[in-house]
């Protein structure tokens, strides 16, 4: 018995002294598997590389990084569950959630275990809950609907703009404050509309914008239905610009729309591999084939953050690291990052972007 | 005028890939009065054979469509019936004269089973094909809207029409459709007066995933992407037509497919699109509480 007891304090004292040896654990975590499972490849090649990067170094506080990774396919159930792995891991930081459906549950999860996170999803509410362990490393869907629909109503003038969305939180949200931009500049949709993502068949809305007489649609949601839309609208005789968010970055896009992609615009961070001090990093990345694109240098700035904050802490403490982020300003691949009192970065800046040929340049 | 007309087609085209679906599944409850929930996985498998299909021929450098359509069919065909039959010999024929709740769940786990083994050697991105039917034929030029159809909508409606004359003949005509519908009637029944029930219902299994093949094939030239999840919503939509017009009846299915196709584009045209799927399921709802069986079900008389 007593043998035992000693051979379970051994081991115990043995499980411990291996837990404060270890690797400092931080995690990502997006769509891995699922429809928006490029950009979760994205997610996870930049920070693949910020970390390898990082540990070359020397790690954080003489700590190596260890990745983990969560996949929560965008569904906010195993959103949570995912972020209760996590917390059991033992992570440090979390670079997540992708979809605002998925970030804003999780983020509950989060807070309860005192973890900080940066996050690229674009919904306000993402912040507006006074959460204090939450970063945006992007900017909100209230300014980037500020930014698309003031283009639509300055550039678009005298033509049917159609709002259609998702009816997902990141696509309502956008496409609403892409028509309050736009009515707040004396255009008024022609058609308000939702869609059902997900589904492959859209001729029915194709063809009802094509009764309007539609010429732009601005739309809030995915890139995978953007796709089918414009394709559809093709075979329908109806030439339809877009004008999308964020999500739009991704090249699948093009693979899957064909040239109808260049009648694509949309709003983004100003492109951060023009970032000439991000310069190194992008050569790198595209010396390991992968181009930075999308959401690739995010989750790289998401890690150098976290960095950058533990080291000016010198500690990886909830309490600390939370004051550094909030206090510090970061040199990330991305560009300064500071952030106001709610989690917000400071210098936000949407700029428009078009397709062309495959590749995405600012829109003139 | 013009615009219900353009709607009037997109209801068909949709409608008539549900049809093609239907059809298996109220074929199989049919026969062994089983709900194959694969069966939407099998229709998406086939949507991915197809784009191999397209993949080799874009790298065999076949560009007559014609040809290339006939030879993505016939392998489509081929391989989807194969899983079909692959499908009933592992997952229900073992389980035949087990409770009735048994087969229904080693359905489910086969969906399963389809959807993560294509996530897994497929890769979970959406697979793309460039357009393989493009352009269409103006039909009517209105004021203000010009009613299109496209080269594929009317692929699509004319195969589904073909497909179920051919089909309809062969059930009512051939040596097999009158063993097929003897095993409907009553499996024991047939099996003393010589029909060999087991294969009867292979051979049911596969047909039904032949038809979802043309399905198959049909989505990936009409809407050029497939994932692995498209089985689902397809297989759900489907299996709802197949309630619609009266589980088991072939002309039901094929109605119920029509039906739920014109439901949604129309609703969609003329109502609110987010409602569609709601405003389908309540048709539904109300067609059962009104005919318990169906549009063209018949009610099971409890025999004593």
């Amino acid at each position: 018995m007593k043998k035992t007891l000693l051979a379970t304090a051994v081991l115990a004292l043995g499980g411990f002294s291996n837990a404060a040896l270890a690797d400092l654990a931080v995690a990502i975590a997006g769509p891995m598997t699922g429809q928006y499972a490029s950009a979760g490849d994205q997610i996870r090649k930049g920070a693949e590389m910020a970390i390898a990067d990082i540990n070359a170094r020397g790690g954080v506080l003489g700590q190596k990084l260890k990745l983990e990774v969560g996949d929560d396919a965008c569904d906010p159930k195993q959103a949570v569950s995912v972020a209760n792995t996590m917390v059991n891991k033992g992570i440090v930081f979390m670079h997540g959630h992708w979809c605002s459906s998925s970030t804003i549950p999780a983020s509950e999860v989060y807070v309860e275990a005192d973890i900080p996170m940066a996050t690229v999803s674009t919904n306000p509410q993402v912040t507006e809950r006074g959460l204090k362990n939450v970063f945006r490393i992007m900017g909100r869907d209230d300014q980037q609907g500020l930014v698309a629909g003031g283009y639509i109503a300055d550039h678009f003038k005298g033509k049917k703009v159609a709002v259609v969305d998702d009816k997902s939180a990141y696509g309502k949200g956008l496409a609403d404050e892409m028509a309050k931009a736009m009515e707040g500049k004396g255009l008024k949709p022609a058609l308000r509309e939702s869609i059902t993502a997900g589904e492959k068949d859209y001729s029915g809305i194709v063809t009802k914008l094509k009764q309007a007489g539609v010429e732009v649609m601005a739309y809030g949601g995915y890139h995978t239905e953007v796709a089918l839309i414009l394709r559809q609208a093709q075979a329908a005789g109806l030439q339809l610009t877009v004008m999308g968010g964020d999500t739009m970055t991704n090249s699948e896009l093009v693979t899957a729309a064909g040239p109808a992609a260049d009648n694509v615009m949309f709003t983004f961070s100003p492109d951060a591999r023009k970032n000439p001090d991000a310069a190194p990093v992008v050569e790198k990345f595209r010396a390991a084939k992968t181009e930075p694109e999308g959401y690739v240098l995010y989750a790289y700035a998401a890690m150098q953050l976290f960095e950058q904050a533990a080291t000016t802490a010198k500690s990886t403490k909830y309490a600390d690291l939370e004051k550094a982020m909030r206090g510090g300003s970061f040199k990330t691949v991305i560009g300064d990052l500071a952030f106001d009192a709610k989690g917000d970065q400071k210098a936000p800046g949407f700029v428009v972007y078009r397709w062309q040929g495959g590749k995405y340049d600012y829109a003139k | 005028m013009a615009y219900a007309l353009q709607q009037l087609i997109n209801g068909l085209t949709l409608g008539a890939m549900y049809g093609l679906i239907a059809i298996g599944y109220t074929m199989v409850y049919g026969i062994i009065g089983m709900i194959n929930f694969a069966h939407g996985d099998i229709f998406m498998v086939s949507a991915f054979i197809a784009v191999t299909a397209f993949t080799i021929l874009a790298a065999a450098d076949v560009t007559s469509i014609p040809l290339a359509l006939t030879f993505v069919l016939i392998v489509s065909i081929f391989f989807t019936s194969a899983y079909g039959w692959a499908v009933e010999r592992t997952a229900y024929r073992p389980l035949r004269g087990s409770t009735r709740l048994a087969p229904l769940i080693s359905a489910i786990g086969m969906s399963i089973f389809l959807q993560n083994s294509v996530q897994l050697t497929q890769g979970a991105r959406v697979k793309p094909i460039p357009p393989v039917l493009e352009g269409g034929i103006v039909l009517w030029e209105a004021p203000g809207f010009t009613v299109q159809i496209g080269w594929s909508q009317m692929l699509i409606i004319v195969t589904t029409v073909i497909l179920m004359s051919a089909f309809t003949w062969m059930i009512t005509q051939t040596p097999f459709g009158r063993q097929q519908r003897a095993c409907e009637q009553d499996r024991t029944m047939a099996a003393l007066l010589g029909v060999n029930v087991d294969r009867t219902i292979s051979y049911t299994f596969m047909l039904g995933a032949a038809l979802a093949a043309v399905a198959g094939v049909m989505v990936t030239v009409y809407y050029g992407v497939v994932d692995f999840f498209i089985g689902f919503l397809a297989g759900i939509k489907a299996f709802t037509a197949a309630v619609l017009g009266g589980i088991g009846s072939l002309p039901g299915a094929m109605l119920g497919g029509l039906l739920i196709g014109l439901i949604e584009s129309f609703w969609a045209a003329y109502l609110w699109a987010e409602y569609k799927d709601v405003a389908t399921f309540g048709i539904l709802c109300l067609v059962l509480m009104l005919r318990p069986s169906g549009l063209l079900g018949r009610p099971e008389v409890e025999k004593v």
